[in-house]
């Protein structure tokens, strides 16, 4: 710890807050902690309430059915929390309508406690006419917030409101190489407005690197073209140092990234990866895939702030939107006409 | 063949044994390279890891954010003038806070809060200390607490009013609810004034009430132990609820245990450095000695600044957000007449019901307009008709006294035209007069000559 200087004492003008700083001292063997206050002492505080509160992540995966959404969830959460819809034996079965199927599990690592919740969307973008296929989506995730709206409205509530809204949304491109398709187009266009959406490339095995690359610019132009905001938004940073960190992620995405929950032996080392008779692809190894760069961005660094977009954010969004529709509905229904501030 | 048979129940035993060893491995299995052994919560399976995910470096995001964001922290020191409130205050924060100590002539109790950014390692802190000016002055102190407990809940209802807003900014909120309020005790090593009791009993439901032993110089140790245990039965027997430490997370249950056992904290406070041995710390010196600050002989004020902002501060701030702001949310939406819904019910909208009370409000407020407006219409009516009459009256008199007016002209006419009659009457029987004369002159003219005449003769 580096020893701060006292300035003078100054007589701040009352709406004002004064500076201070206060000195601390490196503690020498016979000199108890003088004028050492102690205030730091409230960030171990805080990270013992956090350990004992647990953490809740809810994450939705969206992308045709054969894109290995399932297996991209067990291999980023390393255990299986989703479960493959379509089994290697079983009859082939698309469903007509879209469902959301939504398990949580609780998850331990070092001490802390996650409550992992996945959102899966199977029959998206699978049936012959995909048109609205999103509704269904925006429904949920409307009703996630309206249900957090609705138990924070209430006198008597919780002391911790469950929070079941969808954090961050994955989307799956299909890897063809080209350029997104319109259903990708539409789809992103209309729910990067009300969550936090992550595109990968899945299956990016398929594609060298320089395909890869091509397509990634791509799919960045029509991005920029249609407007569409991608996680991280570049309106939300809130620093020059946010925005360079979040520059240099906004040049990767979307990223390529191959799931695996099998290990094989590569170089006398366990790894997850796939084999093929050509080779095996290691799923960690970032000369091979981007997957270490979006687990670091889901997990390792980013979570926090995904979550906070989340809920200061969109949630806002939501709720004010919410609150003068009532507010305009109950003075169409008055016939004033009036509306509150 | 018993033995057999003996052989065969030995056997099933053993095989019993090892399915339900088996068993419990399968739950706590070793797959993959390692895994971690988790209970399941309600509604959620429980799954092992087969790997470092990651997610460990949660609280670190978390608590990098808040670092980033500062934190504030909000104490409200209640007690009498005088016992070194404002000493106490730059003691455990180590800086010179404010100006000069107050005067004890103050009309009422006022409150006066001062706010003050310090910065230790990286940590900012916004600290904001609010003072109780003239508590305990007044000769009738019946509504000393009143303008406290005031203070306090306008606090609660801005945060209300910003959280209820429509458009809201509640991350970046400057956060003025009281954290903790330091109770100061006047050292008379009695029991506590009937003040104090009322004071705390009325600020239990709205704060976190750390009472503290001011001044505690001025008792010895065998007063001190009998004083507190004193205070604490009067606490406890007039039904005050002041903060407990909480002890329910192990690291600090052990420490915040002994502490609650410890209050109220009999505390010196002192900005003067004296020379003990060869170090310089906080005391304060009397020519029968010096009583050191921080020396746990000599006072609680360690325990103190350990418990308010080495170990609980966290606490103190959730505490106030889930319980006393709850509680002062509920009452005060209860009182404005919201209440939740049944579970059947359609949900209610907080909208809604605000804008029905809006307008059941309004329309009382229509009624009274209209009946204000009539009752002054009415006013208005009747002051017009008793205006009407005094003109009346007034038209009646001018007539009166107009006809009284002519009477009188003609009177005088007509006295004046019997004047002029006799006037002229009076004129003509001159002229005739004057006629007669004049002829009577001229005839006795002749006459008188005549006589003259006679006369001469």
């Amino acid at each position: 710890m580096s020893e701060v200087a006292v300035p003078e004492m100054m007589m701040p003008p009352p709406a004002m807050p004064a500076a201070f700083q206060v000195e601390k001292p490196v503690p020498g063997p016979g000199m108890g902690d003088f004028s050492y206050v102690g205030i730091d002492a409230i960030l171990e505080q805080m990270r013992r309430k956090a350990m004992k509160q647990g953490f809740e992540l809810n994450i939705m995966v969206v992308g045709q059915s054969g894109l290995g959404k399932s297996t991209l969830m067990n291999t980023l959460f390393k255990s299986k929390v989703s479960r493959k819809s379509v089994q290697a034996t079983s009859q082939e079965k698309i469903p007509k309508t879209i469902d959301i199927k939504s398990v949580s599990h609780d998850i331990e690592e070092k001490g802390v406690r996650m409550k992992l919740t996945v959102i899966d969307t199977p029959g998206f973008g699978d049936q012959i006419n995909n048109e609205n296929c999103w509704q269904p989506i925006m429904k949920f995730i409307n009703a996630q917030y309206e249900q957090y709206l609705q138990e924070e409205i209430n006198i008597n509530r919780k002391k911790r409101i469950p929070d079941s809204r969808v954090h961050c949304c994955i989307y799956f491109i299909p890897p063809t190489g080209h350029c997104l398709r319109p259903l990708d187009v539409e789809f992103m266009r209309r729910l990067s407005k009300v969550v936090n959406i992550v595109p990968v490339i899945a299956k990016a095995d398929t594609l060298t690197l320089e395909e890869r690359d091509f397509f990634k610019q791509k799919i960045r132009e029509e991005l920029r073209a249609n407007g569409i905001d991608v996680y991280p938004q570049k309106e939300f940073d809130e620093d020059a140092e946010d925005r360079m960190i979040n520059d240099k992620i906004r040049e990767m995405i979307p990223f390529a990234v191959v799931g695996s929950d099998q290990e094989y032996q590569v170089n006398g080392r366990r790894l997850l990866g796939r084999k093929t008779k050509w080779g095996t692809i290691e799923v960690e190894n970032i000369a091979h895939c981007e997957f270490a760069y979006l687990r670091d961005l889901l997990i390792r660094t980013h979570m926090e702030n995904i979550k906070d977009i989340t809920s200061s954010i969109h949630y806002e969004v939501y709720r004010v939107r919410r609150l003068n529709e009532n507010n305009t509905a109950i003075a169409h229904a008055n016939g004033t006409g009036q509306i509150l501030s | 063949m018993s033995s057999c048979i003996k052989l065969g129940h030995l056997l099933w035993y053993i095989y019993n044994i090892i399915v339900t060893l088996t068993q419990t491995c399968h739950r706590s299995t070793v797959h993959g390279l390692f895994s971690t052994h988790v209970q399941s919560g309600e509604g959620a399976r429980a799954v092992p890891l087969a790997g470092h995910v990651g997610f460990d470096s949660m609280p670190d995001q978390l608590v990098n954010k808040s670092v980033n964001h500062g934190f504030c922290f909000n104490i409200l020191c209640v007690g009498e003038t005088g016992l070194g409130k404002s000493t106490l205050m730059d003691t455990l924060f180590n800086t010179k806070f404010e100006g000069e100590p107050t005067q004890h002539n103050q009309p009422g109790v006022q409150l006066k809060s001062n706010t003050y950014e310090l910065q230790e390692s990286n940590v900012r802190l916004k600290l904001t200390v609010v003072n109780t000016v003239g508590f305990g002055d007044q000769i009738n102190k019946e509504d000393s607490y009143k303008s406290i407990v005031e203070f306090i809940d306008t606090q609660f209802e801005a945060y209300l009013q910003e959280e209820l807003k429509i458009k809201r900014t509640l991350h970046s909120y400057h956060d003025t609810r009281i954290h903790a309020c330091l109770y100061f005790i006047a050292p008379t090593g009695h029991s506590l004034k009937s003040l104090d009791l009322v004071t705390m009993k009325k600020l239990d439901s709205k704060v976190n009430i750390i009472p503290i032993i001011a001044k505690s110089d001025a008792i010895s140790k065998s007063e001190l132990t009998k004083f507190k245990i004193k205070i604490t039965s009067e606490l406890v027997s007039n039904g005050v609820q002041i903060y407990q430490f909480p002890t329910d997370d192990e690291t600090v249950a052990e420490i915040n245990s002994t502490m609650n056992g410890h209050l109220p904290f009999a505390v010196v406070g002192s900005t003067e450095e004296v020379k003990i041995g060869n170090k310089m710390v906080k005391a304060r010196q009397y020519p029968w000695g010096t009583v050191q600050v921080e020396n746990e002989n000599h006072c609680d004020f360690v325990k103190l600044r350990e418990m308010l902002i080495r170990v609980n501060m966290e606490d103190l701030r959730e505490q106030t957000h889930t319980r006393h702001y709850e509680l002062y949310r509920r009452c005060k939406l209860e009182e404005m007449g919201f209440k939740d819904t049944d579970p059947d019910c359609k949900p209610f909208s907080l909208q809604e019901t605000y804008e029905a009370k809006r307008n059941e409000f309004m329309g009382d407020l229509q009624k009274k307009e209209e009946e204000m407006r009539q009752m002054f219409v009415q006013r208005v009516k009747e002051k017009e008709a008793e205006l009407k009459e005094a003109e009346k009256e007034l038209h009646e008199k001018f007539d009166r006294l107009k006809k009284l007016h002519q009477d009188e002209k003609k009177k005088l006419e007509d006295k004046k035209k019997s004047l002029d009659d006799e006037l002229n009457g009076f004129k003509q029987k001159k002229t005739a007069a004057e006629l007669l004369q004049s002829q009577a002159q001229q005839a006795g003219g002749s006459t008188t000559l005549k006589r003259d005449k006679e006369r001469k003769k």
